[in-house]
């Protein structure tokens, strides 16, 4: 994309050609001085906002092979030996199993959402009914009020019906409040597509669900990796809900953090314990996944989200 | 819809599609918000099955509240600060991304490594709050050992005997939260802001190029215009943000669900979750929800009002 311009004309400059002149290349020469004086410029202010991101980063990354009293000392220092028992025991202090609660979470959770968000968008994007705008709007409504409006009644609505501290609660709460978005946003995309395919299914005799199972559901996949790549990504990094309706109810009760609850426990255990290395690594490993999936898929990721909050 | 998808199991179909979805939300989300406008009128602990109805109490007591109020403004400039220094670093680095290249006669081109920057810039955006609370509360620490600090030490800007205790200054705590929100942002809208100016027609350009425009004023005349829909879009998600807080300010500063030193760097959530919790005040918890949710709908009408131009269509 960068390198095809140099070498065949801009259209732009092949116009300004044609259309000559007799202070065109006075012109055009103070424009190419003006062009790389603005290239030089961008490209400095862009390394040092890279820098700005990348270099944090990497010193908390570094952070998890010093010991505790480099932590303390000196931010510049170097770890001295590049040991990964950090690591170890961060793993050890419920990283491990914060990761695991976690996952457990949203192996359900995640498709559970775009299954029930799929089926109520494609009903009322598809089947004109009395009171399908009413519900519609009902749905996409609950977009715009903040969470903490329901946090104290939903604390006690989760608690009578006994799943405080339990994992399928937790499901059931992410998926409700995954709900207005994911219908806002596969409502809008079963609304383009072709009506053809579904009347032809019709035709051949197939029952509603199986429309929807076989030909509507396979032809959204565009949408629905968009909507799963925003569900997943603030599903995982979801902090208000575990907070307030996973903790332990009796001392009975074993500890089922998130990993996000996980990780600001770890930084209280490690303030006091002062082993800041190990609540660096922590992080650390919480980053790993993040990084790999995130470089991976990049292109999906940054396209999923940013049309996910354009729509 | 055609006569033959009317037939059939239609209405139980929908029905059964319906149910499930519908039963969840209603339970979970659009219940616990009913109930929090009733719980406002009450001064319900929380802990006991009983309570009063005592009318409009809580809200009385919200005005002279001084944390409240503190939380309140605090919130406001956020509101203010967040949306706008994220879109300007937004919409500064999207256009040296998109149009900063070294362009032969002057046109649009992105720079060398785009493709680069962007990744880099967006990554920060699939990072939970928690690991940026984490993070930045290293970077901040208050000692050599804080990466901001010791850098500033090293260059001789800080006296290491007496290091900024970032977090712990009533008059920059909040700014060094709004900068780990707008270090968090940024990348984010620049790649939003980048895919609009994209879709933007380059003959507009080229027509802007062939009447003389310079790159500031293509920026000013061309660019921003047609991106304005992007631009409103961002300053209410940001507003939303800046609303928010709660993360950050709970796990970085000091005290109780957050909010040190002395309130400093209170916001309405933290007062929330605080008296909710841990003060055993949940009547009057419900009253700051409301008030949160009031003040979000009149900002975000404010913002669509004020920002609002005539839609320019390509």
């Amino acid at each position: 994309m960068t390198t095809e311009s140099t070498v065949i004309k801009a259209p732009g400059e092949a116009a300004a050609e044609r259309a000559g002149g007799s202070g065109r290349t006075g012109e055009q020469e103070r424009r190419r001085s003006d062009g790389t004086v603005l290239n030089v410029f961008s490209h400095g202010f862009l390394a040092v906002w890279a820098i700005l991101i990348v270099l944090p980063l990497i010193w908390l990354v570094l952070g998890s092979f010093k010991t505790d009293a480099q932590i303390g000392g000196s931010a510049l220092s170097w770890p001295a030996n590049w040991h990964f028992d950090a690591f170890g025991r961060a793993w050890d202090k419920g990283i491990g199993d914060y990761f695991t609660n976690t996952l457990i979470v949203m192996v359900f959770s995640v498709p559970l959402t775009m299954l029930f968000g799929s089926m109520a968008a494609y009903v009322l994007a598809r089947y004109p009914f009395r009171g399908n705008r009413l519900v519609y709007y009902f749905f996409v409504s609950g977009a715009m009020f903040p969470v903490f409006l329901a946090l104290v009644p939903l604390f006690f609505m989760v608690k009578r019906f006994d799943m405080l501290n339990t994992y399928h609660g937790l499901i059931l709460v992410y998926v409700a409040y995954s709900m207005p978005f994911t219908v806002f946003f596969m409502h809008s995309f079963f609304r383009t597509l072709p009506t053809a395919v579904h009347e032809a299914a019709v035709i051949d005799g197939a029952s509603h669900t199986r429309i929807f199972f076989q030909v509507m559901l396979p032809m959204a996949k565009p949408g629905l990796i968009s909507v799963g790549i925003f569900n997943t990504l603030g599903q995982w990094n979801q902090y208000i809900l575990p907070a307030v309706l996973m903790q332990p109810q009796s001392s009975s009760d074993p500890e089922r953090y998130m990993l996000t609850q996980g990780l600001v426990q770890l930084q209280y255990q490690m303030g006091y314990e002062t082993d800041l290395p190990v609540l660096f690594a922590g992080v650390t490993i919480a980053m790993i996944p993040m990084l790999v999936v995130y470089l991976s898929f990049q292109r999906q990721i940054q396209a999923g989200l940013t049309s996910a909050t354009l729509k | 819809m055609s006569h033959v998808a009317k037939s059939r199991g239609r209405s139980g179909f929908i029905a059964g599609f319906l149910i499930v979805p519908l039963a969840l939300y209603l339970t979970f989300v659009i219940w616990p918000y009913v109930q929090t406008f009733g719980y406002s009128f009450t001064n319900w602990t929380g802990q006991s099955p009983t309570f009063d109805f005592v009318g409009l109490e809580n809200y009385q007591a919200l005005l002279k509240d001084e944390v409240f109020l503190s939380a309140i403004w605090h919130n406001l400039l956020l509101l203010v600060f967040v949306p706008v220094v994220t879109i300007l670093l937004a919409l500064f680095f999207a256009f040296m991304v998109n149009a900063g290249g070294r362009g032969a006669a002057g046109g649009v081109k992105g720079v060398r490594g785009s493709a680069f920057y962007k990744i880099v810039y967006f990554f920060p955006q699939v990072l939970s709050l928690t690991i940026l609370a984490v993070l930045f509360g290293a970077v901040y620490r208050s000692d050599e050992g804080g990466l901001l600090n010791g850098v500033l030490t090293k260059v001789g800007l800080v006296d290491a005997s007496e290091p900024i205790e970032w977090l712990n200054e009533p008059d920059l705590v909040l700014w060094c939260l709004l900068l780990v929100v707008v270090w968090h942002g940024v990348g984010f809208y620049l790649v939003l802001f980048s895919a609009a100016m994209q879709s933007v027609p380059k003959d507009i350009y080229e027509a802007a190029l062939l009447d003389g425009a310079g790159r500031g004023q293509t920026f000013f005349k061309v660019t921003l215009p047609l991106l304005w829909d992007s631009v409103q879009t961002s300053a209410v998600y940001l507003g939303i943000v800046a609303m928010d807080m709660f993360v950050l300010v709970s796990t970085m500063t000091s005290g109780q669900f957050g909010g040190g030193p002395d309130h400093h760097s209170e916001v309405m959530a933290t007062v929330l979750m605080r008296n909710f919790l841990y003060l055993g005040k949940s009547g009057y918890a419900c009253a700051m929800g409301v008030v949160m949710l009031v003040l979000t709908m009149i900002l975000s009408i404010i913002t669509l009002r004020a920002t609002r131009r005539e839609r320019i269509e390509f």
